[in-house]
């Protein structure tokens, strides 16, 4: 890999963030149906501050689980995250290409 | 998961050696294992399988679910030769996803203009290859046909794993070139690594059909190869 790929990288910065004492999830595409975005073993990662690095979307999701980090960053339960179609009554985001995924988000130790 | 366990996966990647996260999704706990690790059982098969694919999953085993998430190197394709059908073959390889570097000492050939946009180096591969080896999750072509040029790279490419190793030259090229590698101490079993009539047999004539036929037998290798047992720890 190279140094431009490495800076980019969202686990490479999630452990440059955690050593420099800041708090880290890790959110992680584990299961796509239909047409998604971004592959199973996608990752975004987020600081307390809500800094993030890398995508779980194209960016149709990105902000949901953001907030969810910063939840699982304070009480450092895991949670497991659904998203489908965009649908108001169910859903207050979703993917608007039709497909749905689950998303793994747990606290960096 | 714990930051060591991020450590050493990311050590790994770092040092393209494909590795596996493992996570129990009931409990949260998290493994990595590289290729070529010892994984007995079920959960074994399931991560060799994940290797071979690239593809992460689910599996699900014994009624517990783990989320298997597999890091593989981004292949490269270091091309020994800086002629025709590299000019073709550096473009359609960069378009499937890989990493090229031509190598080629004789200036003539290799030009800047002749390889616009491409990872050019005009050293012998001896040096080049000293600067930046060679390692399994590299294709190695030769194309020269010129044993002075073609014959270390080759070597080098058997004694590191490269994935695949082709090389250009008729059937009676071949055979003295396999006579000189023979003669380097190299058994059959590790001379019949190398692809040679290089390609895949599609009747390719021209160097654009050429290194078609030579792209499709990287991939093929790339995607049915064996596990390779990795010769040391990076750790």
């Amino acid at each position: 890999m190279n140094e431009m790929m490495m800076d980019l990288d969202p686990l490479v910065t999630a452990e440059t963030w955690r050593k420099s004492g800041r708090e880290v999830a890790i959110a992680t595409v584990i299961e796509t149906w239909g047409s998604a975005p971004r592959p199973a073993g996608s990752h975004l990662v987020i600081d307390s501050d809500a800094n993030f690095e890398g995508s779980v979307s194209g960016g149709c999701v990105e902000g949901a689980v953001i907030s969810e980090a910063l939840d699982v960053i304070s009480t450092g339960e895991a949670k497991m995250l659904e998203f489908g179609v965009a649908d108001e009554t169910a859903w207050r985001v979703g993917l608007s290409c039709g497909g749905r995924i689950r998303v793994y988000v747990e606290r960096l130790g | 998961m714990e930051l060591a366990t991020l450590e050493r996966l990311n050590a790994y990647r770092r040092a393209r050696v494909a590795a596996a996260l493992i996570t129990d999704m009931g409990s949260g706990d998290a493994s990595v294992i590289a290729e070529g690790d010892e994984l007995d059982g079920v959960l074994g098969e399931a991560v060799a399988s994940a290797f071979r694919s690239g593809r992460s999953s689910v599996v699900e085993l014994d009624g517990a679910r783990y989320f298997l998430n597999v890091y593989l190197p981004p292949p490269d394709v270091v091309v020994i030769g800086a002629v025709h059908i590299s000019q073709v073959l550096a473009k359609m390889a960069a378009l499937a996803g890989f990493g090229v570097r031509i190598i080629d000492p004789r200036t003539a050939f290799a030009t800047p203009e002749r390889f616009a946009g491409i990872n050019l180096v005009t050293d012998w591969p001896a040096d080049a290859l000293k600067d930046k080896p060679l390692d399994t999750y590299t294709a190695l072509v030769a194309v020269t046909h010129d044993p002075k040029i073609d014959d270390f790279p080759i070597a080098e490419a058997l004694r590191r794993g490269c994935f695949y190793v082709g090389a250009l030259g008729s059937r009676r090229t071949h055979a003295s070139r396999l006579d000189r590698l023979r003669a380097e101490g190299f058994a059959d079993k590790a001379l019949a690594r190398i692809n040679g009539p290089v390609g895949l047999p599609i009747g390719a004539a021209s160097p654009a059909e050429i290194a078609v036929a030579i792209l499709a037998q990287i991939i093929e290798a790339l995607r049915t190869r064996d596990i390779i047992l990795r010769k040391s720890d990076v750790q």
